[in-house]
């Protein structure tokens, strides 16, 4: 498909800026300058962790968000007027009191498409996408597999030329998703659907690179294009293929890479010093990863992409995980890999009360806003501070949205390593154990 | 399905339509049951046509023949008064919910509404009424409707308000990616979702409207007089007669009208609903309803609701598609102008309402009467508070040990949940005869009454808690060998206090509006007074003097407010965010 000369585009985006909250109270932006033209007959994966602004694009081009700043253009076909557009959505978002058929008939009834007509093409939906015999069932007797079938059947019903699909396969299990995934790719090599071109957003990288033709990865806050691959690889593709690796890998290297050449280690997490949006990540789930890497499969060093497929994680897990660990100095992310330092190895093989000092050690050296939170309370005699105090000077940096979690995340780590004690009733912190 | 050629599915589904099939026997039970059901609306309608003087003429006689046509007038009123809460609601709702600025308005408004005391209105809306339609009974009428229309519509069209504005966003993209009209919107995904809540809803107004129905019939305001034909007239007589059979009588009537409806429509209407629940996995403890299964096996169903099915279909006929407009609109706010000139205007009419009233008030009334009105407001706030605290040690233990035994719960769920719907005001006269027989003082005896109807919200609801504790957390306590106070105190109280607070809500409100029934009431000549705000209303309403109703009203919605918003908020807000079972 991707060797298709002269490809007419679908779909132009423009210097797409879009922000939090209302338009009137600018805020950070979620995505900016995005740029982006979809062609016809491609695959094109939107990947990126959560908070990126992936679903802001998708709905943007969707016509469901107006965006701030910029234009989505859809190149016109002198065959229909406008191209349609459907959306597929990782909640499935079917109406429980409509049945299969009423739930597939929703956009073509919208549409006032006869009555016959409607039932005829809603039934030709439901037999393309393996629903037959379903026909009368509400979507809770089904399954989630059968319910995103019913889901892909709703929007390819419409004829649209553009399908979006928004984390279609993340709420199945592995081996549900597996099967809709290859019964979406078959259908669409097979030139079944009507659907001149799919736009899927996912935070799965195997995913990515097993269904797209070109994967657009996001930085995020705000939410940036960071790089732009190509996958030449021939279909079906092979998971086990050392080409499909290598390209799995590369992805990791590139959502990990550092987004600009100054040497600051702080800067994979957006914003410096206090202002620092910290990722709600527990200490239990750091301290598996760092055991985990410690033992002897790994023996300290690991690939990101052999982590992902060991511990059962999306992306949009390990790599928060991973950067923390990075941001205490327990491990370096160079390329794709993660490399525990020594103190991440002390920590592995350490006890409980020695762990904690480490993490403790970790923690007041290297994340300004638990330093600032423990100097307030040894500054102030009575050792109290309101946590309404350190919501405010994080509020002035980022979204109320985003302090409030990096607060929570200083509060769980500050409690773990004991370096303060945090009342949840008169929401103040303190110095003092409860003991 | 599948294998059948297109063709003949059209074919299948417009015999479905005809009904080609004979008549099965659960047919002719419906058929006879609706046709009873049509029989009765046109005799209990045709009474309300008629003069006022009719009434003088045939009066309300104290005789068992007629009490089962009072008792029909009076449901007719009910459902009369609901119908229209429905439309209210469907109306006014949709409009806070899509209009921003409409909003603005409606929504406090509601709020406040709820909050108003009910019967205090009786005395406005009856001579409105009745000036509407001079010498007809169908002023007085429409002024018992509108009472109990005033005691279901706001809470009703609060919580159809709150569904809308929680709608899944999810389902909502849905709509707006296939461009759904604002009609087929409505109709596909607003109203069922809203549904379900809206039944349950309407299901306790109706239980609150019985009261105010009793309390709306037989309606004294100044000189005027009207007993209109009713349970609750009928009531009003026999308490002044002294007839101690006639009011036995009445309770009775009521408790066979308050089981019919609730089985016969009600059950099947929450059965009916339950489907619109949105949930995505399928419950196993659904309602059930035995006339709704009755129903659901006859074919004459969709005939039935043939109206309201075409009334969908033919607004869904006249809407027209829209071309689906690649850019959504951008205006979605206004200029700023139009919400300037908007809050301009909102200010102007509160200004002026302030105004009014502060003139009106201030011709008859003096800051002496202010005052006296605070002192009794408080007599009748320290009734509230002991008398929910009383209730509540009562009932919440009873209600737990009941919760914690479903068998138990299944059976007594709906017995609670029928004496929060039976009247109590019906009950009154055996109080006052026990009082005036033991010679009791008023000012303390007759505040039971207040709280009589409405301890049962605390009941039903802390059943309802105490059976959502999750055995998990039940069976760690018992291994641990959790029990007595440290039990109540670490695992029933907690499990149940947000439900708690639900109903303690419920109950602290309408114990604010029985006040006015419960602290002045009478026997025959006999006449029992309980100093308060509820007793001062009363009587002001019996004077027929205005200003001072007014002054008790606004006096006591103020109280009914304050105490939602300081004292049951936060209680509700404490138990949302500690206390909740995620």
């Amino acid at each position: 498909m991707a060797t298709t000369v002269a490809r007419r585009p679908l779909v132009q985006v423009d210097a797409l800026r879009h922000y939090y909250g209302a338009a009137a109270r600018r805020g950070k932006p979620v995505i900016e300058d995005v740029n982006l033209t979809l062609y016809e007959g491609e695959i094109v994966g939107l990947l990126g962790r959560s908070g990126s602004g992936k679903s802001t694009l998708l709905r943007s081009i969707a016509g469901l968000i107006t965006p701030d700043e910029g234009d989505v253009r859809f190149v016109s076909d002198p065959d229909r007027d406008t191209p349609d557009i459907a959306m597929v959505f990782q909640t499935f978002a079917l109406f429980p009191w409509l049945t299969v058929l009423q739930n597939v008939e929703l956009g073509l009834e919208a549409r006032k498409v006869p009555a016959q007509e409607r039932r005829d093409r809603a039934l030709a939906a439901i037999d393309l996408i393996g629903l037959d015999g379903f026909e009368n069932a509400y979507p809770k007797e089904l399954s989630g597999g059968m319910r995103q079938r019913v889901g892909l059947a709703r929007a390819i019903v419409v004829d649209p030329a553009l399908l979006l699909l928004d984390e279609p396969f993340s709420a199945l299990d592995v081996l549900t998703a597996e099967t809709l995934r290859t019964d979406l790719l078959d259908l669409w090599f097979e030139g079944r659907m009507p659907i001149k071109s799919m736009l899927i957003v996912t935070h799965n990288i195997e995913e990515a690179v097993l269904m797209c033709d070109r994967i657009l990865v996001f930085s995020s806050n705000p939410g940036r294009v960071a790089a732009e691959i190509r996958v030449d690889l021939p279909q079906p593709r092979d998971r086990l293929d050392p080409a499909f690796r290598a390209m799995v890998d590369d992805i990791y290297a590139r959502m990990t890479a550092r987004p600009s050449p100054v040497p600051v280690r702080e800067g994979l997490f957006p914003g410096l010093g206090i202002a620092m949006v910290l990722p709600r990540v527990s200490t239990n789930s750091l301290a598996g990863l760092m055991e985990e890497v410690d033992a002897s499969a790994f023996d300290g060093k690991a690939s990101l992409a052999d982590l992902a497929d060991e511990l059962q994680l999306e992306v949009d897990e390990l790599l928060p995980m991973a950067e923390t660990l990075q941001l205490l100095r327990f491990a370096d992310l160079g390329g794709a890999d993660l490399k525990l330092t020594p103190a991440a190895r002390r920590y592995a093989s350490a006890d409980v009360d020695a762990r904690k000092a480490l993490f403790a050690q970790a923690l007041l050296a290297h994340v300004p806003l638990a330093q600032h939170i423990r100097r307030i309370l040894d500054e102030r005699a009575s050792h109290i501070a309101p946590a309404r105090r350190f919501r405010d000077e994080l509020e002035d940096h980022m979204s109320p949205e985003y302090a409030d979690e990096t607060l929570r995340t200083v509060i769980l780590w500050g409690r773990y390593a004991e370096i303060f004690a945090y009342d949840e009733d008169s929401d103040q912190f303190s110095l003092e154990d409860p003991a | 399905m599948s294998k059948m050629p297109p063709a003949a599915r059209g074919l299948r589904s417009f015999s479905r339509l005809l009904r080609i099939a004979p008549p099965n026997r659960a047919d002719m039970i419906a058929f006879l049951l609706l046709a009873a059901a049509a029989v009765l609306l046109v005799r209990g309608a045709q009474g309300i046509v008629q003069p006022l003087s009719q009434l003088r003429i045939q009066p309300v006689a104290l005789d068992p023949w007629n009490l089962p046509g009072y008792a029909l007038r009076t449901t007719l009123r009910m459902f009369a008064a609901l119908g229209a809460s429905i439309v209210f609601t469907l109306v006014v709702a949709t409009l806070a919910a899509r209009s921003r600025r409409a909003g603005q308005i409606i929504v406090p408004a509601l709020d406040i509404l709820q909050s108003v005391p009910i019967l205090g209105f009786l005395t406005f809306t009856v001579t409105f009424f009745m000036g509407l339609f001079p010498g007809r009974q169908l002023g007085v009428e429409l002024a018992a409707i509108f009472a109990i229309f005033t005691s279901q519509a706001w809470n009703m069209a609060f919580s159809f308000y709150q569904s809308l504005r929680s709608v899944p966003s999810d389902l909502e993209e849905v709509s707006r990616g296939f461009a759904l009209s604002p009609v087929r919107r409505f109709l596909r995904l607003d109203l069922p979702f809203g549904t379900p809540a809206l039944v349950w809803n309407a299901m306790m107004s109706m239980s609150g409207g019985w009261f105010f129905v009793v309390a709306s019939e037989a309606i004294t305001v100044g000189n005027t007089t009207v007993n209109l034909p009713g349970i609750g007239s009928w009531l009003a007589i026999a308490i002044e007669h002294r007839d101690f059979t006639a009011v036995g009588w009445a309770v009775a009537a009521m408790a066979v009208v308050i089981l019919l409806y609730d089985q016969l429509v009600f059950r099947p209407v929450v059965a009916w609903a339950d489907r619109f629940r949105f949930e995505q996995t399928a419950s196993n403890d659904r309602p059930r309803s035995w006339a709704y299964d009755l129903f659901r096996r006859t074919r004459l169903l969709p005939l039935l609701f043939a109206p309201v099915t075409g009334l969908g279909r033919l607004l869904l006929a006249l809407d027209r598609p829209r071309a689906r407009s690649a850019s959504p609109r951008r205006a979605l706010l206004g200029p700023r102008a139009v919400d300037l000139l908007w809050t301009g205007l909102i200010s102007a009419a509160v200004l002026f309402a302030v105004w009014t009233i502060l003139t009106y008030v201030s011709h008859t009334l003096n800051w002496h009467d202010a005052l006296h009105v605070l002192g009794l407001a408080c007599l009748t706030m320290v009734r509230v508070l002991v008398l929910i605290a009383l209730a509540s040690l009562v009932w919440v233990p009873i209600g737990v040990w009941i919760g914690l035994r479903p068998k138990w719960a299944e059976r007594l769920q709906p017995v609670a949940q029928f004496l929060a719907a039976f009247p109590a005001n019906v009950l009154f006269p055996f109080a006052v005869m026990a009082i005036v027989h033991w010679d009791l003082s008023p000012g303390i005896w007759l505040s039971p009454l207040m709280i009589l109807g409405t301890q049962w919200y605390i009941l039903f609801n802390v059943i309802a808690g105490a059976s959502a504790i999750p055995t998990d957390l039940r069976e760690a306590a018992g291994m641990f060998g959790v029990r007595g106070f440290q039990w109540w105190r670490r695992v029933a109280l907690p499990g149940v206090f947000p439900y708690y607070v639900t109903g303690a809500l419920t109950a602290s409100g309408g114990s604010w509006n029985a006040s006015i029934v419960a602290e002045a009431v009478s026997w025959g000549h006999e006449r029992l007074r309980a100093p308060g705000l509820g007793a001062f209303i009363a009587d002001a309403t019996a004077a027929g003097d205005y200003p001072r109703v007014a002054l008790g009203i606004a006096t006591m919605s103020l109280f009914v407010i304050l105490f939602n918003r300081l004292l049951w908020k936060p209680l509700y807000g404490f138990a949302e965010r500690r206390l909740r079972l995620a």
